[in-house]
C-alpha cells in the first residue's frame, strides 16, 4: 500500500481543523473496510488519513433523543443488529446491515461510513431513506442537518463541503404504525455487492414509500399516497401500475452485476414482494418473531 | 511521501508489546512481518477472504482492512493465542479430530470465526454457523467438514 500521514486527532475541532487544511487530499478513516481497499487498489491515493477513533463525540453508539434514534458516526453495523430499539423501530435497517459483507466487515463497518461513500448500491441507504434519516454534520461552518434525500449526490458525491465531517444519523421514531420490507439481489450470499437493493414501508394510512439502490447514480426515494398499494382489496394489475410509475424514477444501468434491462425487471418482481411483506408485517406481528 | 513509522502499545496474544510500525501498514503486515506471528495468512487482502482474520478487542476483524496504528492500546488476539503450548483449544481440537483441514492456508482464519460465533451464540444451528463463517472462503471447498467440525466444538465446550 502506498504510504500517507496518519493523523489521530483527540476532538471534533481538531478533526475538522485537519479536514479542512489538508481538502482533496485527506481521507477519514472510520471503519476502513472500503478505505483501505481503495488505496491498496490505487483508487485513491490520499496525502494524510484523518482516524476518528479517538474522537470522543463521534463514539459508538445508539441513544434515544427527542422522539428519534441517534446514530454516531462510528456505529458499527454490529451495533445496530445487537440493538433491541432499532429491531423494534427499525427491522428493515437491522435487515439491510445483516447483509453487508461478513461477520469480520460488519465489526468495522461504520453506518456514516456506508452513506460518506455514496455508492448508489449502499446497503444501509433504502432502509435510512424511507424511515426519513437526517444526517448531521459539522464543520469549519459549523453544524448543520439535512435529510439523506438531499445528502447523497452522485456516485462518491455527498454533501459534504471541505472541512466537513458526519458527526451522526437520526432515525426520527415512527408516529404511525408501519410495515417495512428490505430486499436484495445479489449473484451470492454474503460479501457481495447489490445487483440492486431497496426497501419499503407502508402505513394503514394508505402512504407507501420505497427507495431504491443501485438503480441510479444515487439512491433514490419515491412515494405513493394514492392508497393503492396498500389496499387489500386493490388487484394486482392495479399495484403493477403504481410499481411501475415509482420504478420510472429509476434509472439502472448495465454493468458486470446485471443489465439495465434484468435490473429493471428485478426491480418490479423485488418491490411486489417487499410490498407483500410490508403489508404483512403491518397488520400481523412480525411473522419472524 | 516518506513513509512515517511510530511505536504503538498493544496487547497480542496476552503480552503486552511496544513495537513500531510503519503508519500505512496494515495490522496484517503488522503481525507477520513486525512480530514473526505467521499464523496470520495473507490473501485477498480485500476483506473477501477471511484468511487474516484476528480477534481485535474482543471483535473478529479482517486483519488486512486495519491498520497497525488502529491496534495501538488494543488488545489483538491471532491463532497462536489459541489454546495453550500442548493443549489445543475445543474448535482447533473439534478441527483436528474431524478432519475439517484440507490444505489449512483458510484454518486460521476459519478458527478465529468459528471462536468469535461460539462466544456470541455457544449453541448455533448449521445455518447460524454458515452465516458466521461467511466471511472465510475455503479453496478446497472442505466447509461441510468445517461446518461439522464447529458442530462438534460447540457440543465439546457445552
Amino acid at each position: 500500500m502506498r504510504s500517507f500521514r496518519y493523523a489521530r486527532p483527540g476532538s471534533l475541532p481538531e478533526a475538522v481543523a485537519l479536514l479542512d487544511q489538508y481538502g482533496s487530499e485527506a481521507k477519514i478513516l472510520a471503519g476502513g473496510t472500503d478505505l483501505l481497499v481503495r488505496i491498496r487498489m490505487g483508487h485513491t491515493l490520499p496525502e494524510m488519513v484523518i482516524d476518528l477513533k479517538r474522537v470522543p463525540a463521534l463514539a459508538a453508539g445508539i441513544a434515544e433523543i427527542d422522539s428519534r434514534l441517534r446514530f454516531s458516526a462510528l456505529t458499527t453495523m454490529t451495533d445496530i443488529l445487537g440493538d433491541i430499539r432499532v429491531k423494534r423501530h427499525f427491522p428493515a435497517l437491522v435487515e439491510a446491515a445483516r447483509v453487508v459483507g461478513s461477520v469480520q466487515i460488519r465489526n468495522r463497518a461504520t453506518l456514516a461510513g456506508n452513506i460518506c461513500n455514496a455508492s448508489p448500491a449502499a446497503d444501509t441507504a433504502p432502509a435510512l431513506l424511507v424511515y426519513g434519516a437526517i444526517v448531521n454534520m459539522t464543520g469549519t461552518a459549523g453544524r448543520r442537518s439535512a435529510p439523506l434525500s438531499e445528502f447523497f449526490i452522485g456516485p462518491g458525491k455527498t454533501a459534504l463541503n471541505r472541512g466537513e465531517i458526519v458527526e451522526s444519523i437520526d432515525l426520527p421514531l415512527p408516529r404511525q404504525r408501519s410495515g417495512a420490507a428490505f430486499g436484495r439481489v445479489t449473484r451470492r450470499w454474503g460479501v457481495d455487492l447489490a445487483t440492486i437493493n431497496l426497501c419499503c414501508t407502508v402505513e394503514a394510512s394508505g402512504k407507501a414509500r420505497f427507495a431504491y439502490g443501485a438503480a441510479a447514480p444515487r439512491p433514490v426515494l419515491v412515494e405513493d399516497l394514492s392508497g393503492v398499494l396498500v389496499d387489500r382489496g386493490a388487484d394486482s394489475d392495479e399495484k403493477d401500475a403504481v410499481l411501475r410509475r415509482l420504478i420510472s424514477h429509476t434509472s439502472p444501468r448495465t454493468d458486470v452485476r446485471g443489465s439495465r434491462e434484468y435490473r429493471q425487471a428485478m426491480l418490479l418482481v423485488m418491490s411486489r414482494r417487499a410490498l407483500r411483506s410490508a403489508i404483512s408485517r403491518l397488520y400481523h406481528t412480525d411473522e419472524r418473531a | 511521501m516518506r513513509a512515517e513509522r511510530i511505536p504503538i502499545a498493544l496487547t497480542v496474544n496476552g503480552e503486552q508489546r511496544t513495537v513500531e510500525t510503519y503508519t500505512h501498514h496494515t495490522l496484517l503486515e503488522f503481525l507477520r512481518a513486525e512480530l514473526g506471528l505467521t499464523g496470520t495468512k495473507e490473501c485477498c487482502s480485500e476483506g473477501e477472504c477471511g484468511a487474516c482474520t484476528v480477534l481485535m478487542n474482543g471483535y473478529t476483524v479482517d486483519s488486512c482492512l486495519v491498520l497497525a496504528v488502529e491496534a495501538d492500546g488494543g488488545e489483538i488476539v491471532t491463532i497462536e493465542g489459541m489454546g495453550s503450548p500442548g493443549r489445543l483449544s475445543a474448535v482447533q481440537t473439534a478441527f483436528a479430530e474431524t478432519g475439517a483441514v484440507q490444505c489449512g492456508f483458510c484454518i486460521p482464519g476459519m478458527i478465529m470465526s468459528a471462536e468469535y460465533l461460539l462466544r456470541q451464540n455457544p449453541l448455533p444451528t448449521v445455518e447460524d454457523i454458515k452465516e458466521g463463517l461467511d466471511g472465510n472462503l475455503c479453496r478446497c471447498a472442505g466447509y461441510s467438514l468445517i461446518i461439522e467440525a464447529v458442530r462438534r466444538a460447540a457440543e465439546a465446550r457445552e
